[in-house]
């Protein structure tokens, strides 16, 4: 529970709730891509290399471009809701988070993970990582990236319709 | 010449030996921060100045020649009218991202300089996935396209930003996978593991760079072409060129602002380049044995100015390409390349034990034709795409 930590989860926090708070989307987009970074530095922290750069990588680099040019094709106006964000029912979304984080936080506290918990940290390597991933974890590997081929196929098969249709 | 070469570590370890032990970490960050600091901006300049005189003596033409000897000291004019020009926003823009979109360019940009090795024993961070990190940071220059064309509040800013982003999210992949083949070879994303492997020559009279294999052949002109298309350089420049669409995502920027733009594409033009060096043309090693009496960081110093020479070189020599044509090259052809280019590269290492005679031979000859015939048939396959075109008034 040091100063870092707690600087890097207080950015997440205060980030996630101006994404889901601000009027223009675009900001909301932005702040959004603040919390990504934040995860990063906190995976970073925990000494886990290849998962927060990947994380920079795929959120910040991938994520967050499409989040943002899904706003720039369908947006044509810069329409900013005229209504409150808050709804006048807030405290029953307000109460429902709170049990719910009762709940999650009494089901992590009560896992074998707090109490088995290591002094010491395996030293893994990104190579550890490849060695896993193609020995013992292929088939989800290739299972994944077989979902990918279909999701990317969709996709090129959706924006093809739209320009044989004129 | 061991003092030379290690010069400046020696210099940064007495000063840091200076600071009490509570600030030893801090001095030390600080004081391999800070050279990086200086030396890139200035490098900046000087590219400036080496590029209107060259780009301008390759169109007959000479360059800038008022400012200092030979115009040399242009870019400190035109830093100080950078400085004093007034900032202009557009009413209408949104100017918190306005104001925060140069920055986003150049804190990653500034961040990838921290892993790349200059000389021996020279590297500000040296992390054990280097390549990785260098990557992701560059990944993350992309949005600050996109701030810059949607803040404008400008249809020509977005169409530049729209077609920035397609075209650096597309040449993306080529380079990743080009520098793929070099971490498969290694075995290590460490960058200084890397140019460690290219030390030891093959011949004297033939270092062991990875340039010098076919798998490194190819994957070293990829990723040129790739690096160019990242930095927006002509030939790829069609998001910010001039006579195109007005300078693209940039045209609402205007005085220090438009200069750090500047400064951070050209600053990621070097970063880019030094990694190029590390990965393909052995880093700070120099070619032969016998002038090894060279400071390291010299020759790094000299291949990154070649490097930047060839950028120019390219930039005064080819015309621009049309989006279409740009995003055609990356995807049908720069894609599958580096996709075969990582076969090759396999085949090279596994041809490694053959006992055949002429083995060597016989190794290039079979990668370079795994690399050639697929070229050959792109390049016919594309072609059929562009008719030859016929000019009606010049003959």
């Amino acid at each position: 529970m040091d100063a870092g930590f707690v600087i890097i989860a207080a950015l997440t926090v205060v980030s996630a709730l101006a994404a889901m708070s601000l009027r223009n989307l675009v900001h909301c987009a932005l702040c959004l891509t603040i919390t990504f970074a934040s995860l990063a530095a906190l995976y970073l922290k925990l000494n886990a290399q290849f998962v927060g750069l990947a994380q920079v990588l795929v959120y910040i680099g991938a994520v967050a471009i499409l989040i943002v040019f899904a706003i720039l094709l369908t947006r044509s106006d810069d329409q900013t809701p005229r209504a409150a964000i808050l709804s006048p029912a807030w405290w029953v979304g307000a109460g429902v988070a709170v049990a719910a984080f009762c709940v999650l936080a009494a089901a992590i506290c009560s896992s074998a993970i707090v109490k088995t918990a290591s002094t010491t940290a395996p030293a893994i390597s990104v190579e550890g990582i490849g060695d896993k991933l193609m020995k013992d974890y292929v088939l989800p590997l290739e299972v994944i990236g077989l979902l990918l081929t279909a999701a990317l196929i969709g996709a090129v098969i959706i924006a093809m319709q739209e320009r044989k249709q004129t | 010449m061991e003092a030379v070469d290690q010069a400046f570590v020696s210099l940064k370890h007495w000063i840091v030996g200076l600071f009490p032990p509570v600030a030893q970490p801090w001095a030390s960050i600080l004081l391999s921060i800070t050279p990086i600091l200086i030396f890139f901006p200035l490098l900046f300049g000087i590219t400036t100045i080496l590029e209107r005189k060259g780009l301008g003596r390759m169109q007959n033409r000479l360059g800038p020649n008022r400012v200092g000897p030979a115009g040399f000291f242009q870019f400190i004019a035109d830093g100080l009218k950078m400085l004093t020009k007034e900032d202009i926003v557009p009413r209408a823009a949104d100017h918190a991202v306005h104001f925060i979109a140069p920055f986003v360019l150049l804190v990653p940009v500034l961040l990838a300089f921290s892993v790349l090795p200059y000389g021996r024993n020279m590297v500000p961070i040296d992390i054990d996935s280097g390549l990785l990190f260098f990557f992701a940071v560059g990944s993350a220059t992309e949005l600050s396209v996109f701030m810059a064309g949607w803040s404008s509040c400008n249809k020509y800013s977005l169409l530049g930003a729209m077609r920035g982003i397609a075209q650096m999210i597309s040449y993306e992949l080529p380079l990743v996978l080009a520098s793929l083949t070099v971490v498969m070879m290694v075995g290590s994303l460490r960058l200084t593991e890397i140019v460690d492997a290219q030390s030891v020559p093959y011949w004297p009279w033939l270092p062991r760079w990875h340039v010098f294999t076919p798998w490194g052949c190819a994957g070293f002109l990829l990723f040129l072409v790739a690096a160019t298309a990242e930095s927006n350089r002509t030939p790829f420049d069609i998001p910010e060129a001039e006579s195109e669409i007005i300078a693209g995502y940039l045209v609402e920027y205007s005085g220090f602002k438009y200069a750090l733009f500047f400064l951070g594409e050209y600053l990621g033009l070097f970063a880019v380049s030094s990694l190029g060096i590390t990965l393909f043309l052995g880093g700070w090693l120099p070619p032969f044995a016998f002038l090894s009496f060279i400071p390291s960081w010299l020759w790094f110093f000299v291949k990154l100015l070649s490097m930047i020479f060839l950028f120019i070189w390219i930039r005064g020599t080819l015309p621009r390409l049309r989006t279409d044509q740009l995003m055609a090259f990356a995807w049908k052809f720069m894609l599958p390349m580096t996709l075969i280019n990582i076969v090759a590269a396999a085949l090279w290492h596994f041809s490694r034990g053959w006992e055949v005679p002429f083995a060597l031979g016989l190794r290039w000859l079979s990668c370079a034709a795994i690399l050639v015939v697929p070229y050959w048939i792109f390049g016919r396959a594309v072609a059929t795409r562009f008719a030859k075109r016929i000019y009606r008034y010049a003959t």
